[in-house]
């Protein structure tokens, strides 16, 4: 719990300045290891002492992996290390995927903004407080979930995808990566993979004690965004309960191309109603073809809404997921 | 080890390389100099790696270079409180959710219980204590704190200083709620936001005068 120690305990720091050296590392300590971007969901564990990593990697200080490119296809490339302040004023994604900035900008506060990274905040941790807390629970290799008692406060938790653990997926840029359709780049020794946005969030169900697909020894280099997408139609909106550093209790991003006055093709993705963020493929399907008005936004809503098991205390965020997902479709704010 | 790859030349190597001067000029004789300076991987202990870091560092804070020896785990804002005795940068929650520690880092406002003092060794950092013009003449925003009287127990009052002096040099003439966004990641739990406000918009006053 947020005690205050004196420090954190004791580990090793390397500072590598290129990604060969970094990947070298993390191959040679492997588990042991831990990457360490602009830390701001790293240190609360390290200080709680609930994670205790014998070797801290400290990648701010490799260029390669920071700043923000046009690529030849038309769309940008966004490295990894790149801090969240700097996603938000660059020109190139406010020019060509506004929802991202919007998306970046409504993270936490000003200074976590100017030191947290989009790879830290694609990569971060559940914001379980049971977990976080440090109790066993099954995501810590435990064999409960604490949050999904009777007595559980479970406000904040899933109402979907639940397997044994209930924890949401807190990231605010994710949604609006999912909906632009961009690949993550992934490197080790090994080489280089390039995962859809879409699947490189993880459930419990494929591994209850990860959130991403990252493996010990890799390291995600880049984010790639194609033009595809590129002056579409966008929406984003974050719903929190403090407007300054409070996690989404919902969020949505979409994005629309709208010929002759009907919705041609669509994605949406909500965030923060599971342990990953969920792209609305059904809803998508569902509102192809059909104008952006009222009537195709009420669809949507109540199909997004499908499926939804609430728990004990957040039965609220289906109706406000579902409003979410409508004004997306309606395509204004009021 | 042997083959472990050289540290390219980067300021963070610089400092590695600075920090082995030191050893030399400490009475490390002259003759073992070449070997020092082959390479980064093999120089100091055989276990070494590219990337691995020393405890002895320069930083610059307040524009003074000061030499410290600084834990791999230890933040800025302990580094400066507890060893360098710049305690007017106060710690509140120690979990980036208050600002009471913010500081400024390359003119850019930081929470420093948040951040690792080894991670700022090529920065240049600005505490509460090193705002005022070295004649003792008041930052613009510390006048206006003054002349506001702003704050009731003022232990947020370093942090919002720092926030406010680090925003207004992105925006120098913000709107008052374009000041509250600037400088939103900051809590006063007396809670006296207006006069707060208040204070900080006459300090962006006071820096367009100057
Ligand atoms: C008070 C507070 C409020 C917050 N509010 C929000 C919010 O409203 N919305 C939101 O989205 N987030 C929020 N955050 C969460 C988050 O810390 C930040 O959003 C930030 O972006 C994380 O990035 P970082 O670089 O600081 O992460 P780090 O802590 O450095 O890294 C996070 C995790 O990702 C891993 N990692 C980082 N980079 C890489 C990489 N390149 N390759 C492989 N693994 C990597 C690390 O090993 C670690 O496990 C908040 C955090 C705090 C402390
Ligand atoms: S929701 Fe997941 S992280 Fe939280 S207590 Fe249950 S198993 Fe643990
Ligand atoms: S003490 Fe650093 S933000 Fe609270
Ligand atoms: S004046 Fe007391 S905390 Fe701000």
């Amino acid at each position: 719990m947020a005690l205050i120690h004196d420090v954190m305990p004791a580990f090793e720091l390397f500072q590598p300045v290129t990604v060969a050296d970094t990947l070298a590392l993390l191959d040679k300590y492997k588990k042991s290891a831990w990457v360490l971007a602009g830390g701001m969901d790293t240190f609360d564990w390290l200080k709680d002492r609930n994670k205790r990593p014998e070797i801290v990697v400290d990648i701010s200080g490799v260029k390669e992996i920071r700043g923000v490119q046009a690529t030849s296809d038309g769309g940008i490339e966004i490295g990894a290390g790149t801090i969240l302040s700097e996603v938000v004023q660059h020109p190139l994604v406010k020019d060509k995927y506004p929802i991202l900035t919007q998306a970046a900008e409504v993270v936490a506060s000003p200074q976590i903004r100017a030191q947290g990274t989009l790879g830290g905040n694609v990569s971060q941790d559940t914001r379980c407080w049971y977990y976080r807390g440090g109790w066993a629970c099954y995501r810590a290799g435990g064999n409960i979930c604490y949050a999904d008692t009777p007595s559980a406060i479970n406000r904040e938790h899933a109402i979907f995808d639940a397997d044994r653990c209930v924890a949401v997926n807190p990231s605010d840029t994710a949604p609006a990566l999912i909906a632009l359709d961009a690949k993550m780049v992934i490197r080790s020794v090994e080489g280089e993979r390039m995962v859809d946005a879409e699947k490189f969030f993880i459930g419990p169900a494929l591994d209850i004690t990860r959130m991403t697909v990252l493996q010990p020894g890799e390291l995600l280099t880049a984010i790639r965004i194609p033009a595809t997408w590129a002056g579409a139609s966008f929406y984003f909106e974050k719903v929190r309960e403090r407007q300054v550093w409070d996690f989404p209790i919902v969020n949505v991003a979409a994005v629309f191309v709208v010929s002759d006055g009907k919705i041609e093709r669509s994605r949406i993705a909500v965030n923060a109603v599971a342990a990953h963020p969920m792209r609305l493929t059904s809803v998508e399907a569902a509102i192809a073809g059909k104008p952006r008005n009222e009537e195709t936004a009420k669809l949507g809503g109540e199909r997004a809404i499908q499926g939804a098991k609430p728990l004990a205390h957040n039965e609220y965020k289906i109706p406000l997921m579902r409003n979410l997902v409508k004004r997306a479709i309606r395509g204004q704010t009021a | 080890m042997e083959n472990a790859p050289e540290t390219p030349t980067t300021p963070r190597s610089v400092s590695r390389r600075q920090f082995i001067q030191g050893v030399i000029a400490a009475g490390v004789t002259a003759s073992t100099a070449t070997y020092l300076y082959r390479g980064s991987g093999s120089v100091l202990s055989k276990s070494s790696l590219a990337g691995s870091t020393e405890r002895l560092i320069t930083i610059n804070v307040n524009g003074q270079a000061r030499h410290v020896d600084v834990m791999k785990q230890e933040t800025l804002a302990t580094t400066l409180r507890y060893k360098l005795g710049l305690a007017g940068t106060k710690l509140g929650c120690d979990r980036s959710e208050c600002g009471a520690c913010t500081v400024l880092i390359d003119d850019v406002p930081r929470y420093s219980c948040s951040v690792l003092t080894h991670t700022v060794r090529d920065g240049k950092v600005i505490t509460i204590e090193g705002l005022a013009a070295p004649d003792g003449k008041l930052h613009p925003v510390q006048q206006a704190v003054v002349d506001h009287q702003a704050f009731q127990c003022a232990f947020c009052m370093s942090g919002f200083i720092m926030a406010t002096a680090g925003y207004l040099k992105t925006n120098p003439n913000p709107t008052r709620a374009q000041l509250a966004h600037g400088i939103s990641g900051n809590l006063c739990r007396c809670a006296d936001y207006n006069k707060i406000l208040n204070a900080m918009m006459h300090a962006g006053e006071l820096m367009r005068r100057t």
